[in-house]
């Protein structure tokens, strides 16, 4: 199958003079990487600027709160049972008396840890919960030293109630034609 | 007494401004490796990564020193040193620009005034086969020592036409002294238009000198981890790739001496009845000062634009291309002379 048309016939064919000498061959590619000095670049100053992300892009998680500043999580379990790479553990708790305006359901995540080193950002866990609560946003999990640092519990990975994560793109529904 | 002094000023000035290019040429070697990638390079240090060779050269002077074990010790630590001296010692004969003026005394700006200049430089040239030689040697291990025997070996073999090309230019201009042959290369007249062939022998075999792409095999990674300092660390071999960049700075500088008019340039007469000196003195300095460096560029240039070559292919072009070339070249030069000379 012919991907492109650039595809030449490769021959053993005796060289001519001209491409004996080498030096047209080399004057035209000095001038092919001439070219490319003024050509725009092509990476990026990374701390300063950002890649822009495609809409579907799957970065570090968040778990969502409600409109009322409760956690959505009730920890069914669901991500954790669909994660084909068994990042997710999470230990359930029984919701107190007075505990109503934290969390929204009756029974919620008293620890909720994602280990990213393992996570392979599938976005599976997101397709699994039934309650609006987790989701991969376009932020990127930062590097670091320590393995350890790797593992994100709820201290990280709960969205702010000051600070909402924006998740609407990821609740549209992309076609891919 | 006043000789002594304007000669020490001019080697430290000299010494400065080598150590300074080759700084800078290893950054503007990522530089320009970066924009024909349609990369950035380096930007971190200081504006535009311009404090990127102080980083380097601190990076360098901070890395643990390793010399190993079953190695020479002595010519360990010799290799680099030998490498480091040659290359910057061949930039005493260059003369830099027009002479300087004193109280009525001229002042050529050229440290040794010798009359066969050239010789001296072949001289010092083929010493530094032996900083890589030695230093491969006393490593101790092979990939350094295959890299020292490739070294040694093309560097001979590429001598040998760089000779003869030269022998064409000595003929024309009748005199082993870097001092005459710029002298007589007035304006425009450079030697490039009556010895093309010459100049692209030359090229090559600089190329080839200088231990750069396409014959840097002395150092290839792919086969041969680093070449002869594979088993350098440290300052010795931040030394090692420091004296390279003295030695494109200075085959520029040759280069430019011998077949784009030195520090001439069209003007230079005329500036020199309306002008001080001194000062026509300084910009006939900078005149050469952008040749040669115009043709680090080209060297970095041609790196990053042509493979290297099989040993194989390299010693098949020096000694069966590029020899019988340049002898037919001294020929045609010959010829060129008894007809045109009368």
């Amino acid at each position: 199958m012919q991907l492109t048309n650039r595809s030449k016939v490769v021959s053993n064919k005796e060289m001519s003079f001209k491409e004996k000498l080498y030096i047209p061959a080399i004057l035209s590619g000095m001038g092919v990487t001439f070219k490319h000095m003024f050509k725009k670049s092509v990476s990026l100053r990374y701390p300063e600027v950002t890649r822009q992300f495609s809409p579907v892009y799957r970065g570090m998680h968040v778990l969502k709160r409600d409109a009322e500043g409760r956690e959505n999580c009730t920890a069914c379990g669901l991500c954790a049972v669909s994660c084909p790479a068994e990042a997710i553990t999470m230990d359930a708790a029984e919701r107190k008396k007075g505990e109503e305006h934290l969390y929204r359901e009756e029974k919620y995540a008293a620890k909720y840890e994602i280990n990213m080193l393992r996570c392979i950002f599938c976005g599976l866990c997101e397709e699994a919960c039934p309650k609006d609560a987790i989701y991969l946003t376009d932020r990127i999990v930062e590097s670091n030293y320590k393995r350890n640092s790797f593992v994100f519990g709820k201290d990280v990975l709960v969205e702010k109630i000051e600070d909402r994560i924006d998740i609407t793109k990821r609740k549209k529904e992309y076609h891919i034609d | 007494m006043f000789l002594l002094i304007f000669k020490i000023a001019l080697i430290v000035i000299l010494f400065l401004i080598s150590l300074g290019v080759a700084a800078y040429a290893t950054y503007g070697e990522r530089k320009v490796a970066a924009f024909m990638q349609d990369r950035i390079g380096p930007d971190r240090a200081g504006p535009f990564g311009l404090l990127q060779p102080i980083a380097d050269g601190v990076k360098m002077f901070m890395k643990e020193e390793i010399i190993p074990n079953v190695s020479d010790k002595l010519l360990f630590i010799l290799g680099p040193c030998i490498f480091m001296i040659t290359a910057l010692m061949t930039s005493a004969v260059i003369p830099w620009g027009t002479a300087m003026e004193f109280d009525g005394v001229k002042y050529g700006l050229q440290v040794a005034d010798i009359n066969i200049g050239i010789l001296y430089v072949f001289g010092v040239v083929s010493l530094g086969v032996y900083g890589i030689m030695i230093g491969g040697w006393a490593s101790n291990n092979k990939f350094a020592l295959l890299g020292a025997v490739r070294a040694s070996s093309q560097m001979i073999s590429y001598e040998l036409a760089m000779g003869m090309s030269l022998i064409a230019i000595i003929m024309m201009s009748g005199s082993l002294s870097l001092n005459d042959i710029v002298a007589q290369q007035k304006g425009l007249n450079w030697n490039i238009w009556y010895q093309p062939l010459g100049f692209i022998i030359f090229l090559i075999c600089a190329f080839a000198e200088c231990n750069r792409t396409p014959f840097d095999l002395p150092e290839c990674e792919t086969e041969l981890v680093g070449g002869y300092h594979t088993e350098y660390s440290s300052m010795k071999l931040g030394l090692y790739l420091f004296a390279e960049y003295i030695n494109m700075f200075v085959s520029g500088a040759i280069i430019s001496c011998l077949y784009f008019g030195g520090y001439n340039f069209p003007g230079l007469e005329y500036l020199s009845t309306i002008l001080n000196p001194n000062l026509v003195s300084i910009i006939s300095f900078g005149a050469l000062f952008t040749k040669a460096i115009f043709f680090v560029f080209f060297f970095m240039w041609i790196r990053w634009t042509i493979p290297r070559f099989r040993y194989d292919q390299l010693m098949k072009l020096g000694w069966q291309v590029l020899l019988p070339l340049s002898i037919l070249n001294v020929l045609l030069t010959g010829g060129g002379l008894t007809i045109f000379s009368k």
